[in-house]
């Protein structure tokens, strides 16, 4: 049989998906992993970025935060955190083996597109529109949640939405060191030469990739319906679409 | 015997001690550390090659064809979104388990950077200075060439920073297929706990993502004299 043929029966098989360690097992323990992780980012990164976009400092930090998570491996991260006494490679609940290494990566490298975003967003705000706003007399935390937030919040989302990738593709980096995630039936296909499985978890992780951008992408939508959904050339040039 | 292996002080890549960095084992493995480097720079540079060998046709067609600019940038942004520990073994069944997977992988994710540098470079180009070529009588060929190419470069070489920093990191996956560069010595690293290979190779990717960073910036310097001086 061909590996397609095998490929597809790999799918089609009841009992590839259910049981412990079966696609669904992994499946819902990377949507955990990447769920946690994205929030844990946010609760970090968002007051951090809305803050220094506000007084208007800091702009050399949020910019090359995005510089230094690209240049960094995911991997080599990952692998630091396993073989370090702490976290190390221990067990975390639902989260799987390594799973506390696993979050504290995936939340470090979902923080570089979130901060930088963020801030460029509200940077972006037009000096008139601030102008505007001190002459009606806003105070700063006024000017701050009626102004700035509700007309950077569409980029931000953009932000949001490049973390949310990140992060689902570092989740399944973090098979290669033996941690949690669909990417453990990858890395144990091929490393059994059980190839079909390999690649049959690898078209699972794709077409979920594919699902979450496509929501992420509608929930921006749904910010600001009139505004243009592609993030800009300029923020682009900065994040850098960092996978 | 005994007395003689007790006196000799441990390594300090011994299993017992394991330190995070050990000069002794740069020394003594030198040979496998310059082989994986090797590997490293040659899967970088043939996926950034490949990428702009292939984005520069669809960045022309997507700019010849404005219908097309959108499903060339809706495809490659999909492509993007698929992780890059799943995109390569869904090259498997084409390439093999071979460093081509890895390039042709990495390519493709270059690809996407690049073609929106095309795009977005040429879109720099002012139009008064197309107009004016074409006053002087340029063809569509060499004013692209000629005057189009070397006013988007900056915003291109922009792009192939990112592009050339993020492949250089992504390297280390194509482990999967054993062929990672530097990744292949991270993740023997990780199977024996394995402290001052995974430190050595992972700061050895950080130096050169930012010696390649920092090449592109000196060529971009060389190459568009006039940016230096309008920064005066």
């Amino acid at each position: 049989m061909s590996l397609f043929e095998l490929t597809w029966q790999y799918l089609t098989t009841a009992a590839s998906w259910t049981g412990s360690g079966g696609l669904l097992d992994r499946l819902a323990e990377q949507l955990l992993l990447t769920v946690t992780a994205l929030l844990m980012g946010l609760l970090v990164g968002l007051p951090v970025a809305l803050w220094l976009g506000h007084i208007g400092r800091g702009g050399f930090l949020a910019i090359n935060i995005s510089n230094i998570g690209r240049a960094v491996p995911t991997f080599a991260l990952l692998a630091v955190l396993v073989t370090a006494d702490w976290p190390g490679p221990a067990q975390l609940g639902p989260y799987g083996r390594a799973g506390l290494a696993t979050l504290i990566a995936l939340a470090l490298f979902a923080l570089p597109p979130l901060v930088t975003t963020t801030y460029t967003a509200i940077r972006e705000v037009p000096d008139d529109v601030l102008e505007a706003a001190d002459g009606m007399g806003m105070s700063g935390v006024q000017r701050f949640w009626r102004v700035e937030l509700p007309l950077a919040l569409p980029l931000m989302m953009s932000g949001v939405r490049l973390a949310l990738v990140q992060v689902w593709a570092t989740a399944t980096i973090a098979a290669l060191v033996a941690g949690p995630g669909v990417g453990a039936i990858i890395v144990s296909g091929f490393a059994r030469n059980h190839y079909s499985e390999g690649i049959g978890a690898a078209l699972v992780v794709a077409a979920v990739a594919l699902v979450l951008e496509v929501a992420a992408a509608g929930a921006q939508k749904l910010v600001e319906p009139t505004r243009e959904r592609r993030v800009p050339a300029k923020v682009r040039a900065v994040v850098g679409d960092s996978l | 015997m005994t007395l003689l292996a007790a006196a000799r002080e441990p390594s300090c890549y011994s299993a017992l001690v394991n330190e995070w960095w050990c000069a002794q084992y740069v020394e003594d493995r030198r040979g496998d550390i310059v082989a994986a480097t090797t590997e490293h720079l040659q899967i970088t540079v043939a996926a950034v090659v490949l990428g702009l060998v292939l984005a520069f046709p669809l960045a022309l067609l997507a700019r010849r064809y404005p219908r097309l600019e959108a499903t060339v940038l809706g495809v490659s942004t999909g492509l993007y979104t698929i992780p890059s520990l799943a995109l390569l073994p869904l090259l498997v069944p084409f390439t093999g388990l071979s460093a081509n997977t890895v390039i042709i992988g990495l390519g493709v994710y270059a690809l996407t950077v690049l073609v929106r540098g095309f795009l977005d470079g040429l879109r720099s180009v002012p139009d008064d200075v197309v107009e004016s070529a074409v006053g002087l009588g340029y063809g569509p060929t060499r004013l692209l060439f000629k005057v189009q190419l070397p006013l988007a470069l900056p915003v291109l070489v922009a792009a192939m920073r990112v592009a050339t920093v993020s492949t250089v990191a992504l390297t280390t996956v194509g482990t999967l297929v054993s062929y990672g560069g530097l990744g292949d010595l991270i993740s023997h690293g990780v199977q024996r706990n394995f402290r001052a290979e995974l430190v050595t190779a992972a700061v050895l990717c950080v130096l050169l993502a930012v010696l390649l960073d920092i090449l592109l910036v000196v060529m971009q310097r060389l190459l568009t004299p006039w940016t230096r001086q309008a920064a005066r």
